[in-house]
Order: structure tokens, then sequence, then C-alpha cells
């Protein structure tokens, strides 16, 4: 053998390049909420059907409670930290309803990111078919993601002033 | 009370208090927290419905564990609720599946997950059929008139019997808690409903005092109700564990725990039996209902009692009985779900009532019009209604969803359209609200005040709601006023976060703080007024209306300060290959006094909507020998994007005198109506159906022996559509 490999695994977590000793078939999720302190991605099911716990793995969406890490080894993997609160998603959720208990908003806006601008509703509805929502029938989270679209082609660089100023807050 | 001109909070939809943090992923919930020397929990349960526990085996390396059983509380090994007799942990007598044992700890999960702990059993006959049961929990009769001279004034009687199966709440966040020793007490994190439950739980359960338990309310991703009775019993876990071991511990479930373990919403059997005049009237109403508790009490009584306040739905008649019972079976317990027994009756009461149309030859419209209660009319328990908004939101929901010409032109098409008309009482029922005594507080800040009360938030936006509700009483903007976190040792207990109470009950309290606030201020500014006064904290209790009057013996009185009234309308289409529903058009009107935050209030409708959609249509609860079979989301169905219409919401205010801004409550109300809705659209294909979940077996078996147009493959039919991913994988793994 010519050299002995680690067994760290390494990729790119929110663009910052990231090592882990965590074992490589552990669950992309738990390496995320456990090893690199990222919470914000969340557990519902833990068997792929709620989406609660998706996080975009090379731009698409997939969910972290079915990748081991070492499918994750060498490629992107972008959570909602990467937003920074401040993605015109988030705004959106908050301002037309999309989150009430909060629970599938993360994995809910990281799917919407993976619609690419403008989805239709039909498009959203069928992307979002694997994102479960148990507060809000969706029709709030349809809403917040068409304005999120509208703000993008016709006013992408608009403050929010209040939103901004809590968004400081939180972080 | 003031009008809504100069509200600068109320009525608008101002930004949620914590929705920066929800969207960011900065918001904590239970299992995002931890602490230094953590160890994580499992429960051993019971693999058997019925029997005793012989002997307790542990195989493979138990060192370094905390293990506890029975014999390690320090208090009364009781989930302290209503009846005391659900035990924290089972000593001898197993009476449920999944019933829990022992609890075991250690900070390594792997070795906590490696033990393998056999528990041998002497097995007892279970029942699992309510009818059968020997046991009741609670029985109630309600009585008004004469049922005698009711039906002698009757042309036709008109019969039948409606079945709900179980539904679980399935909020997306597992229960979970986490325990921290304290000074000889406990400090308790959890996902809840009810801070001031799980004190008291904790209190019987540990024999502490009031001082030595602290609860603090973690970011909570959804309740339901099912997050209302059970904390309790993870809380108890975890610091039983805690105090042993003297270290924090974590107790969270996975998604089948949660589901085989915990509470669900009451399966019941509902018989009706009515008198009604050739031209519509109904004279006599007599219902008997039969709620199936599951094998322990726990708000078995109160389910019961809502459910049978609202069997004979939002109608007037002179002479009616209702009679019910909630009884034992050797199932899981079943507990508080959003609706609290009003679903189950007034699925059955809707049902019938389009079946009493059919029988009359009448439109399903004109037999509610005939009978709907109007101001001035009283209820089966004899309270006489000032405000009633019945015929109002029947016409609305008509109107607005043109019932008559899509009735008309659906006919003899795979689709349908039914309605239901509903009404939903808001706080605790009867002398709950008097006997809960519930406190609120608000303290004066530089800026404006901070709330005070233990209602959580839990994604209906109580932070938000309550804080327009000072802003505006106190006269200052709704970004200086600040929520407390719903901790025990700093919240007065303002009751639990149920029953539609928090915006009109506690809601209202608040206002009364900040009205006497207000008056204390004067001309000063907060700021001014710390300055020269010091600080001002405010606490007020509930008061009951002087015209509000319930007794509870004869159950006959005021059985809700005010009820929140709602029509829905839905349209539907069945594939004629796989018998599958699908909602195509929801169109709902509610009356709620008043929405405080438009945009929450219309959230509260169309997620709840959503939930009565699943009741109707998906949510099937397989039991096999007391156990739930179906306990994941895989075959568990919830509705998904593609399986929930755009729901049309409209709200109508009607201002209750005693409510904040003369709001009422909404929370509960929009899972009423849609399962009778749906299941009478189906009706108006010819398919006789008086059972939910209306799932393709049942609908094809009704269909089997349809005598209308029913179903077939016309050209009126819409283009076939292929249904979704999930509820083809409910039709294959149905088990």
């Amino acid at each position: 053998m010519l050299f002995v490999r680690s067994p760290r695994v390494i990729f790119s977590l929110n663009g910052k390049r990231t090592r882990t000793n965590a074992h490589p078939m552990k669950r992309l999720l738990d390496v995320l909420r456990e090893d690199c302190g990222l919470t914000g991605t969340k557990e519902g099911c833990g068997e792929g059907e709620c989406g609660a716990c998706t996080v975009l793995l090379n731009g698409a969406p997939v969910n972290s409670c079915l990748v081991p890490l070492v499918h994750a080894a060498g490629s992107r993997v972008t959570t909602i930290e990467a937003l920074g609160g401040r993605h015109r998603l988030q705004r959106a959720f908050v301002e037309h309803g999309g989150a009430q208990c909060g629970i599938c908003t993360p994995g809910m806006i990281m799917a919407a990111i993976a619609l690419g601008p403008r989805p239709s509703i039909e498009g959203i509805r069928a992307g979002l078919a694997g994102n479960l929502c148990r507060c809000t029938g969706y029709s709030s989270i349809y809403r917040s993601i068409a304005d999120a679209s509208r703000r993008a082609l016709v006013r992408p660089a608009q403050k929010h002033a209040a939103f901004e100023r809590r968004a400081r807050r939180a972080r | 009370m003031r009008s809504s001109r100069g509200l600068k909070a109320v009525g608008r939809n101002v930004l949620r208090k914590d929705g920066v943090e929800k969207v960011s992923g900065a918001a904590r919930y239970i299992d995002d927290l931890s602490f230094p020397n953590l160890l994580h929990a499992r429960t051993i349960r019971s693999t058997i419905p019925s029997g005793h526990v012989v002997d307790i085996q542990y195989h493979g390396d138990t060192t370094g564990f905390t293990i506890v059983d029975h014999r390690d509380v320090p208090g009364r090994n009781i989930v302290a609720l209503i009846d005391d007799d659900q035990p924290c942990l089972a000593e001898r007598t197993i009476r449920h599946f999944a019933e829990p044992i022992v609890l075991l700890a250690h900070e390594n999960r792997e070795r906590l997950n490696a033990v393998d702990v056999q528990i041998a059993y002497r097995e007892a006959t279970p029942n699992f059929d309510p009818a059968a049961s020997k046991t009741s929990f609670k029985t109630i009769a309600i009585e008004k008139g004469s049922l005698d001279e009711g039906f002698a004034a009757a042309d036709v009687v008109v019969e039948g019997e409606y079945r709900a199966g179980h539904q679980e709440q399935l909020y997306i966040e597992p229960n979970g808690a986490i325990a921290v020793p304290a000074g000889g007490g406990i400090t308790l994190y959890g996902s809840m409903q009810c801070p001031y439950y799980v004190h008291r739980a904790l209190k019987v359960l540990l024999g502490l005092p009031d001082h030595k338990v602290r609860v603090i309310q973690t970011e909570t991703g959804g309740g339901f109700g099912g997050k209302e009775e059970y904390p309790s019993m993870i809380a108890g876990h975890a610091a039983l564990l805690a105090l042993k071991a003297g270290r924090p511990v974590k107790l969270v479930y996975d998604r089948v725990e949660d589901m085989v373990a915990t509470t669900k919403r009451h399966p019941a059997v509902i018989h009706h039996r009515t008198g009604v005049t050739r031209d519509g009237r109904l004279t006599a109403i007599d219902i008997d209902a039969l709620f199936d508790g599951g094998a322990y009490a726990t708000l078995s009584a109160v389910v019961l009692s809502r459910g049978l306040i609202h069997a004979s739905g939002p109608y007037r008649c002179d002479h009616v009985r209702i009679r019910g019972r909630a009884v034992m079976t050797n199932t899981p317990p079943n507990g508080a779900f959003r609706g609290f027994g009003a679903p189950q009756t007034q699925l059955a009461a809707e049902i019938h009532m389009d079946r009493i149309a059919g029988q009359l030859g009448l439109d399903p419209v004109r037999v509610r019009e005939i009978n709907a209660l109007r101001p001035g009319d009283t209820t089966a328990t004899g309270q006489r209604l000032g405000d009633c908004s019945a015929l109002q939101v029947l016409r609305a929901a008509v109107e607005r969803s043109a019932f008559k010409r899509r009735r008309r032109a659906l006919a003899g098409t795979n689709r349908g359209i039914g309605l239901a008309l509903f009404f939903h009482g808001s706080g605790f029922t009867g002398g709950g609200e008097v006997a809960l005594a519930s406190k609120a507080s608000l303290a004066l800040t530089g800026r404006g005040a901070r709330i005070f009360v233990a209602s959580t938030e839990i994604g209906q936006g109580t932070r938000t709601m309550h804080a327009q509700i000072v802003a505006d009483t106190l006269g200052v903007p709704y970004d200086c006023v600040e929520v407390n976190a719903a901790d025990t040792g700093e919240v007065p207990n303002s009751g639990p976060t149920v029953a539609s109470r928090t915006c009109m009950v506690v809601g209202r309290i608040l206002q009364r703080c900040a009205e006497e606030m207000r008056e204390r201020l004067g001309t000063l500014t907060p700021g001014e007024y710390l300055r020269t006064h010091g600080p001002l904290v405010i606490t007020k209790q509930y008061e009951k209306s002087s015209a509000i009057a319930w007794d509870d013996h004869s159950y006959r009185g005021d059985a809700y300060g005010s009820y929140g009234w709602a029509c829905d309308v839905v349209e539907v289409e069945v594939d004629p290959d796989t018998w599958q529903v699908k909602p195509t058009a929801f169109t709902t009107v509610h009356e709620i006094g008043k929405a405080i935050h438009p945009m929450l209030a219309s959230g509260q409708i169309e997620g709840g909507s959503a939930q009565g959609i699943g009741y109707a249509l998906f949510e099937e609860v397989v039991m096999r020998d007391g156990r739930m079979a179906n306990c994941q989301l895989t075959n568990y169905i919830v509705p998904t994007t593609l399986d929930t219409p755009a729901i049309d919401v409209v709200m109508l205010e009607n201002p209750y005198k005693h409510g904040p801004f003369g709001a009422k409550g909404v929370g509960e109300m929009p899972i009423d109506g849609p399962a009778p809705a749906i299941i009478n659209a189906l009706r108006h294909m010819g398919i006789d159906l008086r059972e939910i979940p209306a799932t393709p077996e049942k609908i094809m078996a009704a269909s089997a022996e349809r005598t209308g147009s029913g179903i077939t493959k016309s050209r009126s039919a819409r283009r076939y559509t292929k249904p979704s991913s999930k509820t083809l994988h409910a039709l294959r793994e149905k088990p």
C-alpha cells in the first residue's frame, strides 16, 4: 500500500472545508447535529418520509437521515445555517406564515431552494411532496415561496428594517 | 371594548415573535439542547396488552448504567392528572402494549441500545372491544325536554350509526424531555403544551415541594393535544433517572416509539335516532356515544364531555337526549387531540343531517337552514345563545362555493360536493375555567412591557397574539412588548394551552393587566414611570362573567362562554380505478369573534382543515392485538402537498364582549368540519359511507351497494391524474 488512508471524511460544509473522524456510516444528520454542532437540521421520522432533515448535497435536496457520512465525502453539503437568516425565502416564510411550529421549516426552506427560481405552483407542490408540515396545510408555504420568487425578480435588494433587526438579534 | 379603529397591532399581520429564529434554524428544540455529563435514556415497554410482570432479566453489560423501575419512585407512582389510575412505571399489572416498565440511562447510546431486557409475563385475556368493556371511565347524560313528546310530533324517524377511528396527532417533533438535578430538586426542559401539568405531575411523582421543581418549555414542534398530558409521563421518566444518576438525562422518542406509545384521538361509535317533520324540522334527537378510552383514564372524561355537548350539532331542537360513555380497553391510552371529542360527534351529526335531508327529499342546505341555531335559541344543555352565526356562515359558504350550482353540475359524475355546518365552544367546559383560576402577569419595562404566562407557543402564535393584545391595550408599539419563556420558575399558572382558550381566556386576562398598567402610567412613558416609581408588575386572575352559569351535576347551563361557528364545503373526485378520493376544492367560512392576527388565525384554519382531510381520508391507525401496526410515517399517511387542496378561508367577525378585542377561540374548530363535508360529498355521488377514514377499500365496498348515479368513467369526469406517491404507497402497504 502506498499510503494509509486516514479514517477522516472531508467534505465542504456551508462553503467551509470540514474534516470529521465520525464513523463513515454515521447518518449525515447526526454528523451535522452532533459532530458539527449545527442543530438547524431536524429529525422528524428517521426514515426519509417527513423531510425535516432535508439538506442540499451538491445542490440537490436529500434526506440527511438516509445519507451515510461517507456519501458526503468530497461533496458540498449545504444546511439552513448557510443562509444566515437573511435569504429571501427565510424572510418570506416569516412574513407569510410559512413557519408555525417551525420544526419542518429548515427542511422545507432547503427543499424550496432546490426548486430553483420562479417555480410554478405545480412545481412547488411536486417538489415539496417529500416534506411534511402538520401545521399550515401548505398554502402559506406556497405563498411564502411565491413571494420570495417575486422579490427575486422585482426588488432583490429591498431591505425590511424590522426583519433585519430581529435577524441580527437572533444571530 | 375598543373599536378596531386606531389599533396599531391587533387585526394586523405583524411579524411573529419567533419567526426569525425558526426560519434560520436558531430556535432550540428539546433535541437541540445538551448539558455537560448528559446521559441518554431508553424506555423498556411491555410487549403484551394485558397480564402481569413475572420476571425481568438483563442481558449484556450493564455496568455504569442507571436503571430505574417502580421501586425507585420517591413519591406516588402515578401520572397525576384527573383520575390517578395510571402508573408512571408499571409495577405488576400490564394494561396495554408499550406500557413503560423499566428505564435505562447511559452516556453512550450504542451501549445503551446494546442491552437486552427480557421480561417474562403471565398473560391475561385482553379486551379490545369498547362495546364489550366492563369498565367505564365516565358516563354522561344530557337531557332537554321530553323525547316521547318529540318523537310523537315527528313524521319520520331517521336512525344511523357512525364510526371514527383513532387519529395520531403527528406533530413533526416527537415527544422529548431533559431532566437536570438541581439543589435536591429537578429542572425539567421539554417539548410541551402545559408546563404546570408537568410541574404538578413531577411534584406528586417525586414527592417534592413546589419550589424544588422547575419546568421550562423548550421550542415545541407542534402539539395538537398530543403534548397536553403525555409530557407528564416522559418528564417523570427523565426526572426519575436524573435523580438516581445525579446527572442530566435526555429522553427523546424516535417516531416509532412516539406513535406506538403516546396518546391518540379516541375512536368512537355514535348512534343517532332523530324525529323530524315532513317539512324538515327536528322534533327529537336521541344520541348514544361510545368512546374508546384505552387502558387508562387520562383525559377521557373531559373529551367525552366536550364531545357530547357538541353531539347534536349547531341545531335547535326542544327534545334532546345525549348519552355517552368512555370505556376502558387494553390499548394504549387515548387522550387530547385538537377538537377533543367534538370532531367525532359532529362527524356523526353532519352525516346524519345529510341522510335526513335525503330521506325527506330536501337539499342539504335547506334542512340546515330550517334547523340552524339562531340568537335566542337554546343548546342541548339549555344554554341560551345571545350571539349565534350558524346561519351566516352557512349562507356565506354556500354562496362563495356556488354550492347549489356545483351540486347540479357534478351530479352523475365521479365528483361530488358536500358541506358540513359546525360549532366549537371556546375555553374549558362548564365550570372548568373557574376551577383553573388562571393568572397572568405583566411587568413594565423601559420600552413597554413583558408578558408572563405559562401559555405556550406551539406554532399557533401565542407569543405574537398576546403581544398584540398587550401592545394596543397599553398603547405601546408591538415591538416594545416582550414575552417571557414559559418557565414555571418565572411565570404564573395561566392554565394549560388547550381548549381554544389561549387567546380568548388568557388573552383577556392579559388585556386586563394592560388596562390597569395603562391607568397606573397615566401620562408617563414606561421609562419615566420606572425612574419615578420603580418596578411595576400587575397580576390578574380569571374572572367569570356573571352571566355564565353551569351545573356540573345536571349537565345544564352555559357549557362555554362563547362558541365559534363554521361551515366547510368540499368538492372531491374519486378515481374510478383506484377508488382514491382527492379533494379538489375546499371553502371554509369561520366566525371567530375577531381575528387578532388574521394570518395566524387563517393559518390555524388552513392547518386544521388539512388535518381534518387526513382524518377523513388517509389517517388509519391499524390496531393489531392492541398494538399500532403501522407506527411509521411510511404507512401512517398524513396529507402531503399533493393531497391538500387550496383552502379558501373566509373569516367573519362578530365580537364576543368578554374576549380581548372581541376574540373567541379558533385553534380547534377547523378540524370538526372537513371529515363530514367529505363524507357528504361522497354521499352526493351515491356512496353511503358512515365511517372514517374513507379508505379506497371502504369506498369500494360502499359503492358496490350504491343506489345513486355513482362512479363511472363518464365524459364529464376529469382527465385521470396520477395519485400522489404517498397515497399509492398507502394502497400497497396497507397492513
